[in-house]
């Protein structure tokens, strides 16, 4: 079984990137194998120059893989002296992250006893404890409920904002939309798309129109330069843009050829449509 | 190597169960000096333990070490649970993202059980120490000192079983199974003396080979004391049998339960490098 094949990308300082795949698609294998707890049957990854050992540059890492892990019968404060010892540094900087992620009043409080938002935001605390030059993310809003997804990506801006690099996977991808500023796009194992979230949805979108006469439109369109792919379906005629123009634009061109709209409505692309859009045609390749 | 061994503590010191557990064993090992209280007295029948010799140096340092091994028991079931418990809460995982590399986790975890058996051993030697300096009838420095292979042999006994029950906790990743596991295995090794007995058509063959055997090399380490007693050999006697028992500590036993040590411990690491977390 194959989680993750011919994969290589590199993330460079001050950016958010954002794995994105559905679930199953390798994205938890990868960071696995660069955090060393996952063995890798081929290939090779390096952290930071290439000349820092793992176990080094973990140090310098700070990760949340799934679900928080620590130890049930120990304080949030005890937890994240442990997590010190084993990073090797100072313990004063607790209370600092506690505060960052609003747990300090719990500091007290047994691991057990937390929801999991709050394991969530310690395992954050815990991850920032070593001022981390890269932060890595993974499904950190996954269980959540909406006041606890949001706590968390605010938690996560507030972090990029002081110019951490960040590495998110995610399956969610409002939550890359939102959060990240390059993308990387995964199926199956297979890398799809690399580059800029804006980059990604590069298309000008599309015009839904209604008329009295849609073939007349439809045939209209089709002769025109900036459209591509005009479709009529149960009288709604879409029609996808090859450049920019606006609607207003459209409607003044159509009323001088005497076709009148009752019907005028631009759209952009959304995300979700393309990243379907991305996996769907690498699912089933089109026959000519 | 200090490091190691605070962060394993920090780990077994906040678990309220381990605490008690390890508290209770010291405890317990501090109470064989009881022993010395036991005392019968039934109209003519007058018995006092303490003075049937078993208090006199150096057959102290035997049978103190012999009598608190069985107490291991108590450490096996923290041992074994510190090391499922990183599986269960997955902290082992959390462990390796932060920093901590496979080798130190494994390191740390020896470290404690070295830690153990070492204090442990101390332990055994101060009560023993004690026990004869009260009870003893002969205080010769030249005699008090001899026989100390006995609490080598003891700290020697301890490394190798508690490092069994490592690799055992990382093994079966579940404590209640892995503690299962090692009755199991007291009961394979018997029963592979028999089948060995049966093929070779020699007992003394098969318990040669048995004695290579890790729990019964461990037990080989200190034979029993009793039969050593004045008293029991007096009984001996007049039913007319004489024990000829080899009770020493041999440098090949200690090699054997080293060799084992090693073995578990490096068992231990393989099975933490080739698994995925």
């Amino acid at each position: 079984m194959t989680a993750v094949k011919n994969l290589s990308f590199t993330i460079e300082k001050g950016n958010v990137y954002g794995i994105l795949g559905p679930n199953g698609s390798g994205k938890s294998t990868t960071l696995g194998i660069v955090l060393n707890v996952v063995n890798k049957t081929h290939g090779d990854f390096f952290w930071f120059d290439g000349h820092t050992s793992t176990h080094d540059a973990l140090k310098k890492v700070g990760a949340i893989i799934e679900r928080p892990n620590f130890y049930p019968y120990m304080t949030a404060t005890q937890n994240l002296k442990l997590v010190c010892m084993i990073k090797e540094v100072s313990e004063e900087k607790i209370e600092e992250k506690l505060e960052i992620v609003g747990l300090l009043d719990r500091k007290d409080s047994k691991f057990r006893t937390y929801s999991l938002g709050m394991k969530q935001r310690l395992a954050i605390a815990s991850a920032l404890l070593n001022d981390p030059e890269i932060l890595i993310l993974d499904e950190p809003t996954n269980g959540l409920d909406p006041q606890g997804i949001h706590q968390i990506r605010e938690i996560i801006k507030q972090i990029a904002a002081q110019g951490t690099t960040i590495l998110l996977a995610s399956h969610l991808l409002d939550e890359v939309e939102k959060v990240c500023s390059h993308v990387i796009i995964l199926r199956k194992g297979e890398k799809l798309y690399s580059g800029r979230v804006d980059g990604m949805r590069a298309s000008h979108g599309f015009f839904e129109l209604k008329s009295d006469n849609p073939d007349h439109l439809k045939a209209y369109l089709e002769r025109s330069a900036s459209f591509g792919e005009v479709k009529l379906e149960n009288g709604l005629v879409t029609a996808i843009l090859k450049e920019e123009m606006d609607a207003a634009e459209l409607n003044r061109s159509l009323v001088s050829q005497g076709i009148v709209l009752s019907h005028l409505v631009k759209r952009k692309e959304s995300l979700e449509e393309q990243f379907l859009a991305l996996t769907e045609n690498q699912a089933n390749p089109k026959t000519p | 190597m200090i490091r190691l061994l605070q962060i394993e503590f920090i780990k077994l010191w906040n678990n309220r169960i381990s605490k008690i557990l390890i508290l209770s064993y010291f405890i317990l090992l501090t109470s064989i000096a009881l022993v010395a209280a036991i005392k019968f007295d039934i109209g003519p029948i007058k018995f006092h333990l303490a003075e049937q010799g078993i208090f006199n140096f150096p057959y102290i340092w035997h049978f103190t070490t012999y009598i608190a091994a069985f107490f291991k028991l108590f450490l096996a079931i923290v041992i074994v649970s510190m090391m499922a418990n990183e599986y269960v809460n997955k902290t082992i995982k959390q462990n390796l993202i932060d920093g901590l590399s496979k080798k130190e986790f494994v390191l740390s975890k020896f470290l404690t059980v070295v830690s153990f058996a070492l204090i442990s051993t101390l332990f055994v030697f101060v009560v023993s120490l004690v026990l004869g300096l009260v009870y003893s009838d002969y205080n010769e420095p030249a005699i008090m000192l001899s026989d100390l292979e006995f609490i080598a042999a003891f700290f020697v006994k301890l490394v190798g079983f508690f490092t069994l029950c490592l690799f055992l906790g990382i093994l079966v990743k579940r404590s209640a199974f892995a503690l299962g596991f090692l009755i199991l295995w007291m009961i394979v090794e018997q029963l592979l003396f028999g089948f060995l007995a049966w093929i070779l058509a020699s007992w003394d063959t098969a318990a040669a080979i048995k004695d290579l055997f890790p729990l019964q090399s461990m037990s080989n380490l200190i034979d029993e004391p009793f039969s050593r007693l004045n008293a029991v050999q007096s009984v001996a006697a007049q039913m007319g049998e004489k024990f000829a028992l080899d009770y020493h500590v041999h440098w090949y036993e200690i090699l054997i339960v080293l060799a084992w040590t090693a073995i578990f411990i490096y068992g231990s690491y393989a099975l933490l490098r080739k698994r995925d977390l």
